[in-house]
């Protein structure tokens, strides 16, 4: 078979990249619904749970015992379990039922049952659970700042530029593990210059996160991992009963824990145990809730590609995030590692989250170029800021960013570099020096840095890890430095771990640094007209993007003073048979003197009338004062001519020929792309209509189509036919003489 | 009854780890060399402080962590670290889990961490995840 030009067209797009495979249960290579899941079902004897979903407690597992202990309310699950699914999927999706009823009913739900209620959901029913579900009425997200040559200057750089813009939470993480110290420091200062309160964190191995943590050099934790099978847990060197333990640990220092979980990982670590991963999740969920974690890190995370390689991959990861959200967990609902080459793809992924809202949108929103990201490459990256905020702009959506200037950013990038450099001075770290600090204001990725010591920084680290100097020395090496609000924020992260505020569900900090959590800022989302509404300031903030402009002076380099030697002379009147009428729009050649493609109206004319006098007729040109429509401007100069043929121009540009005996919206020959028109267009146009003035044979104009021009300028055209419409009077068509003739 | 945010309705009253107030925790103080990392840490006290806050607001399972938290405010950093590691699948036998239990119990008067370290080695016990006997 002759190749499909088509085909090879499909075959070299970026979807087509990526790997699709069908359903294969055993391997765990199936979303939902694998043939081996269990039914939903609890047993409670003397205030035991004895039976879960079709387990007998004497073949629990660790986790089965876990969730049997400590992740589900026995007060509740008699009521909760005895509800038909479906039932509990139209609560979900109801926006009469509040938030408050549902969470009490899913703590007495068992994993199963919780997989049951996704099973009846679609889409849009479960991303409409989502919104009311969210644990924090304010939306907010997260960013990844990292890089691949561990710069500390740049790494402050980029998180104070990313708290500037709006993030409330900065994750890092390291390339070589030894890095930790220095780089939880980086985000830390860069992040508390940028805006005080943004919460910072590290990813490390466990048992190193939590010594960074102690040492208040992060706030919270995130990669507290958990699986959904027994094998896959303690391959991740963890029990429920560790884990939870070290939540503890955690909150026992003040610092905020989250862990995370996704579809996909059991199978990419080769213990699904038959299990589909959306019921394997549900399990991780309610160990997780019953650790005691405030919240989660969910929707699939590194693993996301595994998922989106089968069917109903993204719906399952949107559910995973609507089960956690009925738990009462904050979810910070992925969006971060790289989950498809297709930006189409990556994008309606995503407004799964956007639209309804959650926790975080992204649980790390890639601030740096993708190829600095050490995540797994970062979905979104900084080079789609832009477009995010238009997004953002475009859906009136508060996806917890804002648009900056390139002035807010570099002056805030320097702050931050100069912050670390002067922490990095007091405490004798290596040298950050004074070219680092300006390399990094201007820096889009770690490329463009001058090399460090590597083998120095670390060495340096590992000192400071084993030392007993903590946050304290370096709020006291910022101040004495001068860095006083650096100092004054990064403290104050610190006094807020003695009051613990922010161990609550859902806890941020808003821009006055005050805590926004379940406690105080419960989602009361209840359909139109309550809940998140984005307003006010937060709008205003929005809307204004960095490349809005006003279109009050849009289209002032079009306008001018009338053409010098184009007069008017009367109402104009029938003429003979070897003429052609040139009918002009009001504002033409008076009020707007150039066409949207920046051609003189005086230079329109003149090719047009060359092109008449060529085929040897007579262009006479009248004003159309009671349209500025094109079709009717050149329908009435057809009217007038006594040949019966017309061209019809607008101010900007766009032209017709038209003919006496024709309807008006019909033509010869229409001109609607005006961006695209020359004087050679226009001339041409003269010829043909004076060869249908003579009944000449003639072939139509080719005319480039460039479908993008209309997209370029619609908001010029639509002020340039407007300020055009203003100039309608009801007067009758008036003629007009330009002083000059054709050279023919 | 703790009101929340207790840094905003009790910020005259909140005293760190170490006993300072909290309004002596100033940057002042630590340019002068007078802070440590103890007057930056959160008391029992005020964990189960959270974990009231959490549990009249219905998130029992949290309010559980806390106050398993608030027991283990007192034990130093370094030992907290070695007792989640010993609390690792695979890392201990059931003895080891017994007695890091009981240290829990009665040196730092931990006892709801104690029990959950106790029904782990259970667990740990039934599903094969102590200590190998020819773990290296």
């Amino acid at each position: 078979m002759t190749e499909s030009q088509r085909f090879k067209v499909l075959a070299e797009r970026d979807i087509n990249r990526e790997t699709f495979v069908e359903p294969w249960p055993e391997a765990g290579l199936m979303v939902a619904d694998s043939p081996y899941d269990p039914q939903p079902s609890i047993q409670i004897v003397d205030g035991r749970i004895v039976e879960l979903d079709g387990r007998q407690i004497d073949d629990f597992d660790a986790i089965d015992t876990y969730i049997a202990r400590y992740g589900i309310d026995i007060a509740v699950a008699p009521e909760a379990m005895a509800l038909d699914s479906l039932t509990l999927a139209h609560m979900l999706t109801d926006v009469n039922v509040p938030r408050t009823h549902l969470l009490r009913l899913a703590t007495g739900c068992t994993p199963a049952k919780l997989v049951d209620i996704m099973r009846h959901m679609s889409v849009l029913e479960m991303m409409n659970g989502l919104a009311k579900m969210r644990v924090r009425r304010t939306p907010a997200n997260q960013a990844h700042v990292t890089n691949r040559r561990e710069n500390p200057a740049l790494l402050a750089a980029d998180a104070a530029e990313a708290a500037l813009r709006g993030f409330a939470e900065i994750e890092t993480t390291v390339g070589v593990a030894r890095a930790a110290p220095f780089n939880a420091l980086a985000i830390l200062v860069g992040a508390q210059t940028g805006r005080g309160g943004v919460m910072t964190q590290c990813a490390v191995e466990e048992a190193l996160g939590l010594r960074l943590a102690m040492k208040g050099l992060t706030t919270y934790a995130e990669t507290l991992s958990v699986y959904g099978t027994e094998r896959a847990f303690v391959d991740g060197d963890d029990s429920p009963w560790s884990k939870a333990f070290l939540a503890s640990a955690y909150a026992s220092r003040g610092v905020k824990v989250r862990f995370t979980s996704g579809t996909g990982s059991e199978a990419l670590m080769g213990s699904a145990e038959q299990r589909s991963m959306l019921y394997l999740e549900a399990r991780c969920l309610c160990v997780t809730r019953g650790a005691g974690s405030q919240g989660v890190q969910n929707g699939s995370i590194s693993c996301i590609a595994l998922p989106e390689s089968l069917p109903g991959g993204v719906r399952a990861v949107l559910a995973e995030n609507l089960m956690a959200a009925m738990l009462g967990l904050e979810v910070a609902s992925g969006n971060d590692a790289l989950a498809s080459h297709s930006a189409i793809r990556k994008s309606a992924k995503l407004m799964l989250q956007f639209i309804p809202g959650t926790d975080f949108i992204f649980s790390g929103y890639s601030a740096v170029p993708r190829r600095d990201n050490m995540f797994g490459g970062g979905n979104f990256d900084v080079d789609d800021l832009d477009d995010y905020a238009v997004l953002q702009r475009d859906m009136q959506i508060d996806g917890g960013t804002r648009s900056i200037s390139e002035q807010e950013a570099g002056d805030i990038r320097r702050l931050g570099a100069r912050a670390i450099q002067a922490v990095y001075a007091e405490m004798g770290f290596p040298v950050i020096t004074d070219a680092e600090v300006e390399a990094a204001v201007v820096a889009h990725s770690s490329e463009d840095m001058p090399a460090r010591d590597i083998v120095a920084d670390l060495a340096a680290a590992d000192a400071f890890l084993a030392s007993e100097r903590s946050v304290v020395e370096v709020v006291a090496a910022l101040a004495k430095r001068g860095f006083t609000q650096t100092a004054e924020n990064v403290l104050m992260m610190g006094r807020q771990r003695i009051a613990g505020d922010y161990l609550q569900p859902a806890a941020i900090f808003d821009r006055t640094f005050t805590v926004q959590s379940a406690i105080n800022d419960p989602n009361d989302y209840r359909g139109p007209g309550t809940g998140y509404r984005v307003s006010g300031e937060r709008w205003d903030e929005i809307m204004n993007i960095r490349q809005a402009k006003s279109p009050r002076d849009f289209i002032v380099d079009r306008l001018g003073s009338p053409i010098d030697g184009l007069d008017a002379y009367g109402q104009a009147k029938r003429g003979g048979s070897t003429e052609v009428v040139v009918a002009i729009g009001p504002a033409f050649g008076r009020v707007i003197t150039k066409t949207i493609g920046g051609i003189p109206h005086e230079d329109v004319l003149k090719a047009v009338l060359t092109g008449i006098a060529e085929e040897g007729l007579i262009g006479r040109i009248v004003r159309v004062w009671r349209s500025s429509d094109c079709a009717e401007i050149g329908h009435v100069g057809a009217k007038l001519s006594g040949s019966g043929v017309s061209i019809g121009i607008q101010a900007r540009g766009t032209s017709i020929i038209h003919r006496a005996d024709l309807a008006r919206l019909n033509n010869l020959e229409l001109f609607p792309q005006s961006p695209s028109m020359t004087l050679e267009t226009y001339r041409a146009m003269g010829r043909n209509a004076a060869r249908y003035a003579a009944g000449r044979i003639t072939t139509p104009v080719p005319v480039t189509v460039d479908n993008w021009a209309r997209l370029r300028l619609i908001v010029k055209t639509a002020l340039l036919h407007r300020r055009e419409t203003e100039e309608i009077r009801d007067l009758p068509p008036e003629a007009l003489r330009l002083d000059w003739e054709p050279e023919v | 009854m703790p009101q929340y945010p207790r840094y905003v309705h009790h910020a005259d009253t909140l005293v760190a780890a170490s006993g300072r107030a909290l309004n002596h925790v100033t940057v002042a103080d630590a340019e002068l060399g007078h802070l440590t990392l103890d007057d930056i840490q959160i008391t029992q006290q005020s964990l189960r402080d959270q974990a009231q806050i959490a549990r009249d607001a219905g998130y029992t399972q949290l309010a559980q962590n806390l106050e398993r938290a608030a027991e283990l405010t007192v034990v130093p950093r370094d030992e907290i670290i070695a007792m989640y590691h010993i609390l690792r699948p695979g890392r201990s036998d059931y003895a080891q889990l017994m007695a890091l239990a009981a240290r829990l119990e009665h040196h730092y008067h931990a006892p709801i961490c104690a029990q959950f370290v106790r029904e782990a080695a259970d667990v740990y016990h039934v599903r094969g995840m102590l200590r190998h006997p020819d773990a290296l």
